[in-house]
């Protein structure tokens, strides 16, 4: 147990964690959208994430960056840094439609168990990941440095470093934007309105496919988003990465209360900084077992979560 | 529904005919059944032999430990439907209960065996007590937080061998003329095949009183169950307790056998796997979740042969298969009494996790 090193890098610790918790906190959007409307947890969203940093791998390659190479500068790199953003957001938000058209539609359509939703959607994301484990020959890959990481500030002993900076700013731009859409846009009502009633919202005339859809959509292009984030700041990818990070922002939604937006921003960002507090005073080892307590704790005191279920509450 | 009239059941047809059968009729196939399990390590026969793999080992592992698993997993999420994500928690507390006390203490495995079970028992009712009170999807969750918890602790301390495991935990001492050794799998399948018939005795004798019962009426309808006056957290409880029993007998047994064990053995894709199996077997139905755990784990033992891509081939049939069948293979038998007009029945959702 080290509480010094807690103590004395404090606000550089919260600063780490918030950057994490950043990435969490878009990952359990998707989570959260996805139990919102059917009442499932999406077992393949893991690998929508991962999925998400293949892509921004490739885009990278596209645009000619190699991992020898100096960081770019100016607009070069603005261009570069958007189109790696740009291809993880959209092949994360196709895979996610995918994966609810060959996972869910059918099952759903038929009136099928959780339990049986559950298991296809388990299938799939099995399928993915041993897809990139065989194209990937196991190997983890490494990410290109696209941007100089250097350090823009120093407050308290913490050093503020540029891309996190970004990260913080861009993912809190993200949320913003789809708290926007899902309660202003049309199919942000649809949505809304199916997470209610999915019956009612039927007789309403809403499309309950297409809002499922664009529900899918939605998460995707937020793990997309996550995904670059993620091989932005720590540089490396493999085919297994979504599985930790899937858990840790699953614990999120649920920490925040499932199925409400603002929980699931809150609940990331706060186990993020929780993970980084555990990680500095126990050891890396343990931060998963000290988030779990956590996470039962606030299950047995307030078992909605901290801002309680359901996204028509996310209407502001 | 319609259509369900005309088309061919095996299950009904099965369960027919046992049910006109005299008593000689069904003790004759009862007996050569139990026979033919005991008898089929000798068998040898190209269809069901696997190339890659000792077929009296895969008998043993995977395909008779996760028919052992599924059904106890079967009573807390088929019979109780209560949906547990970390159920390879229990399998590791046996294993590890095995490792720790065969290499510390003298004792041998029939002594471990009562302790490992217990201590599965113990940890089912610690982690039940306070987590069942939680809804289905916050249940999944905990159970499967709990499952990484067991393994990362067995990582993290370094007396119990850290990531490195046990080695040279005993092997059982000879019974009779069956010699316990690592090269000879077949008196380990046998002691594991005795465990299996006990198990599936004891879940029927239970499933048929009130035990059965109250699962059922909770599964169904928690709120209901505790108006009626069923004690719901009780038997919640004692459903988790039991399905840890069983995971803990298979990890004792496991331990012997395998004589080394590591942490990552006992990872989550072992829990979500023997989930697997009891849903793609036909959640709630004994036989239907035996015959799913006997596909789920032979398959990519049989399709050994594809070597790499074997594990894709299995979560495209695991997709496939669902979106075929979505209540599994032998689903379970639906109230005898059904009013297809009624249509809440098939709303509700039998079984279904709430």
């Amino acid at each position: 147990m080290d509480f010094a090193l807690l103590r004395d890098a404090f606000w550089g610790l919260t600063f780490d964690g918030l950057a994490l918790g950043a990435i969490y906190a878009l990952i359990s959007l998707g989570y959260t959208l996805v139990y919102g409307v059917l009442r499932l947890i999406n077992f393949a969203h893991s690998e929508v994430f991962m999925i998400g940093t293949f892509s921004a791998l490739v885009a990278s390659g596209i645009m000619g960056v190699k991992v020898e190479d100096d960081p770019r500068t100016g607009w070069k790199m603005v261009l570069t840094l958007l189109v790696c953003l740009i291809a993880a957001m959209l092949a994360s938000a196709i895979t996610a439609v995918l994966v609810e058209i060959i996972a869910y539609r059918r099952l759903r359509q038929r009136g099928a168990t959780k339990l049986a939703t559950l298991i296809s959607a388990i299938g799939v994301s099995i399928s993915l990941v041993e897809a990139f484990r065989i194209i990937t020959h196991s190997l983890p890959r490494e990410f290109p440095r696209i941007m100089d990481k250097t350090f823009l500030l120093s407050y308290a002993g913490a050093d503020i470093r540029n891309d996190k900076v970004i990260v913080i700013v861009a993912a809190g731009l993200m949320m913003f934007a789809l708290e926007r859409f899902i309660s202003k846009s049309r199919y942000g009502k649809g949505i809304r309105a199916v997470s209610m009633d999915e019956n009612t919202a039927t007789l309403m005339g809403v499309n309950i496919n297409k809002v499922i859809t664009v529900t899918f959509l939605a998460g995707g292009l937020m793990a997309g988003a996550a995904a670059f984030f993620y091989i932005l700041v720590y540089e490396n990818t493999s085919f297994k990465v979504g599985f930790f990070l899937g858990i840790s922002a699953f614990t999120a939604a649920v920490l925040g209360g499932i199925g409400n937006l603002k929980g699931a921003l809150f609940g990331g960002f706060v186990l993020g900084v929780l993970e980084t507090y555990t990680s500095a005073v126990f050891g890396t080892a343990w931060k998963a077992v000290i988030s779990f307590l956590i996470l039962v704790l606030v299950l047995l005191i307030k078992p909605t979560g901290l801002f309680g279920e359901s996204i028509q509450q996310a209407r502001v | 529904m319609a259509d369900k009239k005309f088309r061919y059941n095996v299950r009904d047809h099965a369960a027919e005919y046992w049910e006109r059968s005299p008593k000689w009729r069904r003790v004759c196939l009862s007996i050569s059944f139990i026979a033919f399990f005991y008898a089929l390590p000798f068998l040898n026969n190209p269809l069901i032999n696997t190339p890659g793999s000792d077929f009296q080992s895969v008998l043993f592992y995977p395909v008779g430990m996760y028919v052992l698993m599924a059904i106890g997993l079967n009573i807390v999420v088929g019979k109780s439907g209560l949906l547990d994500l970390g159920y390879v928690a229990f399998f590791a507390i046996g294993a590890y209960t095995m490792a720790i006390l065969g290499t510390h203490t003298g004792l041998n495995f029939w002594e471990i065996l009562p302790i490992g079970i217990a201590l599965a028992m113990f940890s089912g009712a610690l982690l039940g007590t306070p987590t069942l009170r939680l809804r289905g999807d916050y249940l999944a969750i905990v159970t499967l937080g709990f499952g990484e918890i067991v393994r990362i602790v067995a990582v993290n301390i370094e007396a119990i061998g850290g990531p490195r495991g046990i080695a040279g935990i005993p092997t059982p001492p000879d019974f009779f003329n069956a010699k316990f050794t690592i090269l000879d799998p077949k008196p380990y399948y046998w002691v594991l095949l005795t465990f299996t018939l006990l198990i599936v005795w004891m879940v029927r004798r239970m499933a048929a009183r009130r035990p059965g019962r109250a699962w059922d009426a909770i599964r169904q309808d928690d709120d209901v169950a505790q108006l009626m006056g069923v004690n719901t957290l009780k038997y919640k409880v004692w459903a988790f307790v039991l399905g840890a029993a069983v995971a803990g007998a298979g990890g004792v047994l496991y331990a012997s056998q395998i004589l080394s064990i590591v942490p990552d053995q006992f990872n989550l894709n072992v829990s979500i796997l023997i989930l697997a199996c009891v849903v793609f077997g036909g959640i709630g139905n004994l036989w239907g979740v035996i015959l799913g755990a006997t596909l789920l784990a032979f398959t990519p033992e049989r399709i050994r042969f594809l070597s790499q891509p074997r594990i894709l081939v299995f979560g495209i049939a695991l997709v496939v298969m669902m979106n075929l069948r979505p209540d599994g293979i032998l689903p379970k038998k639906k109230r005898e009494h059904f009013d297809p007009n009624w249509h809440t029945v098939e709303e509700s959702g039998e079984g279904e996790i709430k």
